[in-house]
């Protein structure tokens, strides 16, 4: 991005502002004016893509006005977080902390405690870039993403969501509503790992593990990865080099090889080339999965 | 649009368009130019104020988004000619040389303070790592912080 190409003091284009203040009301504006509408969730990213003029709506929809958008709760099915929850909400989730930590660490990755008290965990998905943090690790976790519509709901798991051209499989008369996270086997490991330019720059390469050992063997294995393709991704190749096999520094080393050889990253994408983001996804998949087995093995004790 | 906010404790009343940012409603329409635009685009941290209590960017918000909530400003700290103390820490640790990001950098100071009185330096530079100082006064603007946190816990 280049800094102040554009004059983002102020925003350049005039909208119809809308505040719903329940869900009907809110797919109801959006079957209305949806080609020409942005949801407003935290708007760390969205306005300054209005200032921009990446984005020119001529509705802006903010969801922020209801209430059951924006919680975090326990079910029989796992956990479910409101899209609109803010990040800094998801970090300091004794919830989220306890049951679901690779998210918390995620959450807690993405900018500053300013931007993490206004943007939000659908938000962060919706706004559809590779780089997502949450995304990352919602993948490890295999999160259902529950979507409202004129027609009703349906359930997309996490690794549909992408559709890999830099889009969600949101459609412009659809809202992400919740995200349903199941409860993870007991004796998971995790860990998240993320590279920027500074510590609250967005993702050069970020890495999400989640596994699970019997014996001293890996049972479950989960590994994604961000902002290293199109959209983030499972390196479900790597997930099976590991599969009944001790971890080992020579198996762990072999199944970060395999993911280096898995990106697709574009040229000079966010000024690091590819050789960079190979190199570093290896290194950060070396050190998530040595995390997340240090973690399973002493769950297991 | 017709919307009320209470900034500093006062309420105010605006008739705005819905493209109004709340740190333009601040400096243009209520003369408070101690926000500043620095990025305009979430990176600097210069236009930091409290939000119900909560640090935010006020360049990234729409004006209307705070319609019945509580804005506080960093002109809202001092208490009649006896300034804060984060405002006196910053100048007794000499954390201040241009002062620009110091009304940003003040207002994350006392939301880091307001949820954790005591933080040790990691926790004041995870924290305040949202706002940029071009001085690079960032030694002087930790010692700041410690300096207040010590004396609001009256030590």
């Amino acid at each position: 991005m280049e800094i102040n190409r554009f004059n983002t003091h102020i925003i350049p284009i005039r909208f119809d502002y809308h505040a719903p203040k329940s869900l009907e009301e809110a797919v109801r504006l959006l079957g209305e004016y949806g080609e020409e509408a942005q949801i407003l969730a935290g708007g760390t990213d969205l306005i300054p893509k209005i200032k921009q003029r990446i984005l020119e709506p001529k509705h802006v929809i903010n969801l922020k006005a209801i209430p059951e958008l924006a919680c975090i709760k326990e079910t029989s099915e796992g956990v479910k977080i409101g899209a609109l929850t803010k990040l800094r909400t998801v970090e300091l989730s004794t919830l989220i902390n306890e049951k679901l930590p690779v998210l918390g660490e995620a959450a807690r990755a993405i900018g500053s405690v300013q931007v993490r008290n206004r943007g939000t965990i659908g938000g962060n998905l919706c706004n559809a870039s590779p780089c997502a943090d949450t995304a990352t690790a919602l993948m490890v976790l295999d999160a259902v993403a529950r979507i409202d519509g004129a027609e009703g709901s349906r359930e997309v798991p996490i690794g549909e969501f992408f559709d890999g051209r830099g889009q969600t499989i949101v459609a412009p008369n659809e809202m992400l509503h919740e995200l349903t996270v199941p409860n993870l086997p007991e004796g998971t490991g995790s860990a998240f790992v993320k590279v920027g330019w500074t510590t609250f720059d967005i993702a050069t390469v970020n890495v999400a593990v989640a596994l699970r050992l019997d014996d001293g063997k890996v049972v479950d294995c989960r590994i994604a990865l961000g902002a290293c393709s199109p959209a983030p991704f499972r390196v479900r190749r790597a997930e099976e080099a590991l599969k009944g096999k001790e971890l080992t520094d020579e198996s762990v080393k072999e199944a970060a090889k395999i993911v280096s050889e898995h990106i697709e990253p574009r040229e000079r994408w966010r000024r690091a080339p590819p050789e960079y983001r190979r190199k570093t996804s290896k290194a950060l998949a070396l050190e998530a999965l040595t995390r997340a087995a240090e973690e399973a093995r002493r769950l297991a004790k | 649009m017709n919307m009320e906010v209470t900034v500093n404790g006062q309420r105010k009343r605006f008739d705005i368009e819905p493209n109004t940012l709340l740190l333009n409603l601040l400096r243009d329409g209520l003369y408070l130019k101690g926000a500043k635009y620095g990025c305009g685009i979430g990176e600097c941290g210069a236009c930091t104020v409290h939000l119900d209590g909560e640090a935010v960017l006020s360049c990234m918000i729409l004006a209307v988004e705070v319609d019945g909530r509580r804005v506080d400003t960093i002109e809202g700290l001092a208490d009649g000619d006896e300034l804060d103390p984060v405002q006196k820490a910053f100048i007794e640790e000499g954390a201040i040389q241009c002062g620009f990001c110091t009304p940003g950098f003040i207002m994350a100071a006392k939301a880091l303070l307001n949820e954790n009185p005591d933080p040790s330096e990691g926790e004041i530079r995870e924290y305040l790592k949202g706002n940029m100082c071009r001085c690079t006064g960032y030694v002087n603007i930790v010692k700041a912080v410690q300096s207040a946190s010590q004396k609001l816990r009256g030590g």
